[in-house]
């Protein structure tokens, strides 16, 4: 089967769906790849690297004309009547917020597939544009950032003087909202970051940033993986935080989409005022009406007191190989799951739900929208049964527990007070040995157990000495035994020792 | 002249089995760390020579020539067939050599015990008593440990079947033996004879026979260390008849050991040392559980191999079923190959994987994988989210989510290893069957887990094969065939 792909038409888009290095991998899968001249230009892949990596260059009816068209962006009216009949077009649909797009692909008909409704499932993590090209925002958001703002991002300590490090914060912890605390926490900024899942505290750590949690006792439960809508107390708790961190930070990221719905603003018109001359806010929602009072979807502003507010809705297109190369590895990732025989032949197959979730369009059937996927397998209700059930497990209560104790203390009292010598002398020894016994073996690494119980049997052969001792008494009767005890601890000591030895040289440091 | 030499030796045996006990304690120290574990051996051993020393000493001047040449005789026959076996047993083999080395001990303290008997020595008449109740305790723990550290090699060895012998009223057995034996003590300590004494030899044994036998296979792992820690006791029961201090340090020491590791063994089951002697988990365990089931995603040999080569980070987490397959080898080499691709590997070792405590650790060092990776459960659990591809190898229960989950579960609340929480999971398995506590795992069924069917080695070595053909710089395939010799 052949997989088209083509020049974007989109104004002002740079990337394309393949790149040389996964051409090299779709063909490996069995399709013939044809490429329209000129598709990776904006990308910088030259037609020959394409033509190196196995690929056909064609003209654009041909390769609009493939079995198979994979797009960055939905086809225009008039790319669609390029498309021949029966056709898979693979593209980044946003098929809920265009349903008259979907019904002319069903029109067609083609079969179409929306690669942005991926479910946030761990096993289609491979396929998921979104996180790739919110990873791509991310980043791009502190570069630009970095750009608009007159100052260093690290502290330096210099010849002519000392500088402060850029404090930033990054509101929302998704894929964009982490890669951009990477990014800033590379380039020396002090990086905090709010979200309303408490539970991203470690990741914003894991890369360099500070977790500032929201206090209202309320945490959200996310069931597919997505954000969702916040309750009143905690925005108002939030809005506050906000607010102080304006007055202090130097740079404001915010990524709080919520799919379908337009973005909440979180940072005021008097949160923007409050900031420092020279300060960036880079509003990554502003395609959905923006986190920022006054944020201009596509555009650069720069506010009476001084802070630059990037809207900027094109991102990705501004790092556009790098862009082209995840998109085109997501498509690959896809169509890997839908080619199971590797030779060529794409099998839509409705029973998986990941491919279930994207088909938006079957031969003229309309499959949109797809039932809903649940991510997390376990409810977080079940927690709470857990506890209760080990802690029922643990039975003895404290008091009887305490009991215990002073009766055994009791009892020992009353044993040694009362027992003739040498007994007492050698219950003292006793109780000590064991209670040394405990804490030395309370140190013993996990790993070494095995040799313990070795080494324990070797010295637990020295009731040796015992048997010893008893060979010297004359009867007969009693030497025999004594004698088979011997033999028999002789192999213990020995045995013993020598195992654990062969066993401790076994152990080697990588 | 003579006496006076006799009472100094005596002397120097007790200053010489001091010392002999602080190396015990240094020994067992040592193990701590894996650094100082081969200098505490060397503390054991030097130890145990001392005492040996002084101990022939004392004999050689108290008994004649026939008594010297027997002890020479036993002690190089024990010497020799330990040694021998020592270095001869196979790693897996461990369990069970562990199991017969405890029933010696055990044996000996009988037979000790029965000299002490036979041959009191002459000892103060307020003391007949005392020395009486200490020669039955003494056969009583030493019998148990013989006969039930017989039971546990041959199920351990696989010379008798691990599934446990369920007798009616077998609790009421276990007490109503106990009751007897404490019975018999005061008897025979107000009419010492010899037919009390075989009765209660005869009757410990039988004790030790049904305790393990009706113990299951999978709760093995506290069974020996229970009786790692009932030798101990032995040994101390034997001191206090002797009135040797050393005989009672040490005897504490071991006996204190076998139940610090038993209590380990138990919390990592979730499980009262109380539940595994009385032994009712393998039995309520098959009731429950089989209905969850769902479908299961399929992978091969080679996609596990590419899944691997493009990881950042593998956990490997296996159990006993490694073992027996043997695959302990190229899981290593699998290990060693990853790690020269410059992926993260560590090992997770679950307390209970294998048939000892340690046992797990054991195997992967005799097969050169190097301990700073291999990972306790504690140590690794927090890791699985971040983490690639996990390798599920010959492990079942106590990498079950069910145990987390599932409240209703038999295996509801026991510590396991999070593998679920990784990207991919990888199990390798002979079938679909359940594991030792016979509880359905939903691992399987789980999106991100894939099953990778038959013998483990065998497919261990294929994918280290397969890796072998993949290039890590350039997917041409002309370098790869250069690569591959």
């Amino acid at each position: 089967m052949p997989i088209g792909i083509i020049v974007e038409s989109a104004p002002g888009e740079t990337r394309v769906a393949a790149t040389p290095s996964t051409v090299a991998q779709l063909i490996q899968l069995g399709y013939e790849v044809v490429v329209e001249r000129g598709a990776g230009a904006g990308s910088s892949f030259p037609d020959a690297d394409y033509e190196a990596a196995g690929a056909r260059i064609v003209a654009k009816k041909a390769a609009w004309g493939s079995a198979v068209v994979l797009t960055v962006n939905a086809p225009t009216d008039a790319e669609l009547k390029l498309l021949s009949k029966g056709a898979v077009l693979i593209s980044w649909l946003s098929p809920a917020l265009n349903p008259e797009l979907i019904d002319k692909l069903v029109a067609l008909p083609i079969t179409a597939l929306a690669v942005d409704a991926v479910p946030r499932i761990s096993r289609a993590q491979s396929m998921d544009v979104l996180s790739s090209t919110a990873n791509i925002a991310g980043y791009r958001a502190i570069v630009e950032a970095a750009n608009a703002f007159g100052r260093f991002f690290t502290g330096q300590v210099t010849a002519a003087g000392k500088v402060p490090p850029a404090k930033v914060l990054v509101a929302g912890v998704g894929v964009a909202g982490l890669a951009a605390i990477g990014a800033a926490s590379s380039l020396g900024a002090i990086v905090r970051a709010t979200d309303p899942r408490p539970e991203v505290a470690d990741q914003v750590a894991s890369i360099g940033g500070t977790y500032l949690p929201v206090e209202v006792g309320e945490t959200m439960d996310s069931s597919d993986g997505y954000a969702k809508a916040t309750s009143e107390a905690y925005d108002k708790r939030a809005a506050e935080l906000y607010s102080e961190q304006a007055r202090d930070v130097d740079i404001i990221v915010t990524t709080a989409n919520i799919p379908g719905r337009a973005a909440p603003k979180l940072i005021t018109a008097a949160d923007v005022a409050s900031m420092r001359s020279g300060s960036v806010i880079v509003d990554l929602a502003a395609a959905n009406g923006g986190n920022v009072v006054g944020t201009v979807p596509g555009e650069k502003i720069v506010t009476k007191n001084g802070v630059t507010i990037i809207g900027y809705t094109d991102l990705a297109r501004r790092l556009p190989a790098q862009a082209s190369q995840l998109y085109g590895q997501n498509l690959v990732n896809l169509l890997k799951l839908l080619t199971p025989g590797k030779d060529g032949a794409l099998v839509l197959d409705l029973d998986d739900v990941v491919q279930r979730a994207i088909t938006v369009a079957r031969n003229g059937e309309k499959l949109w929208p797809p039932p809903a996927v649940q991510v997390s397998a376990a409810p977080a209700a079940a927690s709470a049964p857990i506890a209760a059930v080990t802690s029922k497990r643990r039975g003895i209560p404290r008091a009887v527990r305490i009991a215990l104790t002073i009766v055994g203390i009791l009892a020992l009292f009353v044993i040694i007070a009362i027992a003739p010598p040498p007994l007492p002398q050698h219950i003292t020894v006793f109780v000590l040995a064991i209670v040394i016994g405990f804490y030395v073996i309370g140190k013993v690494h996990h790993a070494l157990h095995t040799p313990l119980m070795s080494v324990t049997n070797a010295i637990s052969g020295i009731v040796v000495v015992g048997a010893l001792v008893q060979i010297a008494v004359g009867d007969p009767v009693t030497r025999v035994l004594s004698v088979i005890a011997v033999l028999l601890t002789s192999i213990n000591i020995f045995g013993g020792f020598a195992v654990t030895r062969r066993m401790l040289r076994m152990f080697s440091k990588g | 002249m003579f006496d006076s030499l006799a009472t100094a030796s005596v002397a120097i045996a007790g200053g010489a089995y001091i010392v002999a006990a602080l190396l015990f304690i240094l020994s067992l120290g040592g193990l701590s760390r894996h650094e100082t574990a081969r200098g505490g051996v060397i503390y054991g051993i030097v130890g145990m020579i001392i005492a040996l020393v002084a101990t022939v000493v004392l004999v050689i001047q108290r008994t004649d020539g026939l008594g010297i040449v027997l002890l020479v005789v036993a002690v190089a026959i024990g010497g020799s067939i330990g040694l021998w076996r020592a270095a001869r047993v196979q790693m897996t083999g461990m369990p069970q050599f562990i199991a017969l080395l405890h029933s010696f001990v055990g044996l000996a303290a009988v037979l000790i015990g029965w000299n002490g008997y036979l041959h009191d020595g002459g000892i103060a008449a307020n003391l007949v008593g005392i020395h009486h109740a200490e020669v039955f305790i003494g056969v009583f723990i030493g019998a148990v440990t013989f006969t039930g550290s017989i039971i546990a090699f041959l199920k351990l060895s696989a010379r008798m079947p691990s599934a446990p012998l369920v007798l009616p009223g077998r609790n009421a057995l276990n007490l109503g033996a106990l009751v007897v034996f404490v019975g018999l003590t005061v008897w025979f300590v107000i009419t010492p004879t010899l037919g009390l004494l075989i009765a209660v030899t005869v009757l410990a044994l039988l004790l030790g026979l049904h305790l393990v036998a009706s113990i299951g296979g999978g709760d093995m792992p506290v069974v020996v260390s229970m009786l790692n820690s009932y030798s101990g006791w032995a040994a101390a029961a034997s001191g206090f008849l002797l009135d040797n201090d050393l005989l009672i340090v040490t005897g504490a020491l071991v006996g204190s050991s076998g139940a610090f590791l038993s209590y380990i063994m138990c919390q990592a089951m979730n499980r009262s040392f109380l539940s595994v002697i009385a032994g009712g988990f393998g039995i309520e365990a098959p009731t429950k559980g089989d209905e969850e089931t769902g479908e299961y995603h399929e992978i091969t040999a080679t996609d596990t191999a590419q899944l691997l080569a493009e990881a950042r980070s593998v956990i490997i987490t296996p159990g006993f079923g490694m073992a027996v397959a043997q695959a302990q080898y190229p899981v290593a080499e699998l290990a060693r190959v990853l790690r020269a691709r410059g992926v993260e590997v560590h090992f997770g070792i679950h307390p209970v994987a294998g048939r000892l405590p340690g046992h797990m650790n054991v195997l992967l060092a005799e097969a050169k994988v190097p301990y700073d990776i291999v990972l306790s459960m504690d140590e690794i659990n927090d890791d699985f989210p971040g983490t690639s591809v996990v390798l599920v190898i010959g492990a079942n229960d106590t990498v079950n989510p069910a145990a987390a989950e599932d409240p209703g579960s038999p295996i509801a609340g026991m510590p396991v290893l999070k593998v679920w929480e990784a990207d991919e999971v990888i199990v390798f398995k002979r079938s679909m069957a359940s594991g030792y506590a016979g509880v359905q795992n939903p691992l399987f069924y789980r999106d991100n887990a894939r099953m990778l069917f038959g013998d483990a080695k065998d497919r261990v070595e294929e994918i280290v094969h397969e890796l072998g053909r993949l290039n890590p710089a350039s997917p041409g395939a002309g370098a790869a065939h250069a690569s591959s010799e």
